[in-house]
């Protein structure tokens, strides 16, 4: 951490000026929700734009983008667990994705005959 | 007895120990959100509709540039207090307080809302999710709020004693807000957009 006043005063700058690019990503998403795209897209822009937003918050309020071994070390543990709870628990759903799940007793909605 | 490396960097990992305290606390933290994005992803991948535009996208959006704005008055915070000027920080800190207080109350009237019209966390599995993340979002941003005011009040009496020491606090406390920052970044697309 830099405590040096000099380095301060120019880190100001930065803060301020990474406040006001994180309001214009807000107002970016919003309008880009107004062009109702088709979901993959929507899903892609907003995921995008967060993801850089808080990437710069991360990096610069946080601090991350100089910081010691120990907390990257830390974090990239991090988001191997964050990673495992994201994609272990679809893969035993990936099956249904996209179908619709029978009722119980097997009458499936929207599903005739048979019987 | 003191506490040992609250100032001082520790030999082994370069760091106070309050620093690694603070960054295996929001390790733990992502974790726990992390669960409930992923019980997120797999109810909205599972259902076979998802309801969309039913949460207020412009008190989204406000609580959107509160939070940031937040997040740029809690860093000058510290800043101002590296840099030695108290009525700074003081400004800076009570402003962070404020702006928490007022994502607070938006939350407030939303939740009245949707309470109203009978959209209760039962209602659906929209609202339960949109409850629960919301809702435990809520409460962090209620647990900032008390440590900021520990240090506006009582806990500002350390500036004179060890104003090193503060700072760090200030730094720590500022970590965990930038953190809840970052959740409600990924909270508003995926809830209010999406």
């Amino acid at each position: 951490m830099h405590s040096d006043s000099t380095e301060v005063k120019k880190s100001v700058r930065t803060y301020m000026m990474i406040g006001v690019a994180l309001l214009v990503f807000t107002g970016i998403t919003v309008a880009a929700n107004q062009f109702h795209f088709g979901v993959p897209v929507a899903v892609t822009v907003a995921l995008v734009i967060a993801t850089m937003k808080g990437s710069m918050v991360a990096s610069i309020f946080m601090h991350l983008s100089h910081e010691k071994k120990w907390v990257y070390g830390a974090l990239i543990l991090t988001v191997l667990g964050f990673l495992i709870l994201m994609t272990v628990p679809m893969f035993t759903t990936m099956d249904t994705i996209g179908k619709r799940v029978p009722a119980i007793g097997g009458a499936a909605s929207g599903e005739h005959g048979g019987h | 007895m003191n506490i040992p490396y609250t100032v001082e960097e520790r030999p082994d990992t370069g760091l106070t120990n309050g620093k690694l305290g603070i960054w295996l606390f929001l390790a733990s933290e992502v974790m726990l959100f992390g669960a409930l994005f992923s019980t997120y992803i797999i109810l909205r991948t599972g259902a076979p509709e998802w309801p969309h535009g039913e949460l207020n996208i412009l008190l989204g959006a406000i609580n959107t540039v509160i939070l940031i704005t937040s997040s740029v008055t809690m860093v000058m915070a510290w800043a101002t207090l590296k840099l030695k000027d108290w009525a700074k920080h003081r400004l800076y800190l009570i402003a962070t307080f404020v702006l928490a207080g007022v994502f607070l109350v938006n939350k407030y009237f939303e939740y009245k809302d949707h309470f109203d019209k009978g959209e209760t966390p039962a209602h659906s599995t929209f609202t339960a999710i949109y409850f629960t993340l919301t809702g435990l979002h809520g409460l962090h941003i209620l647990g900032g709020m008390i440590v900021m005011l520990y240090f506006i009040g009582p806990g500002a009496k350390l500036w004179t004693k060890n104003p090193d020491q503060f700072a760090n606090r200030i730094e720590f406390t500022g970590l965990y807000w930038h953190f809840v920052d970052l959740v409600w970044i990924f909270l508003f697309p995926i809830l209010y957009l999406l």
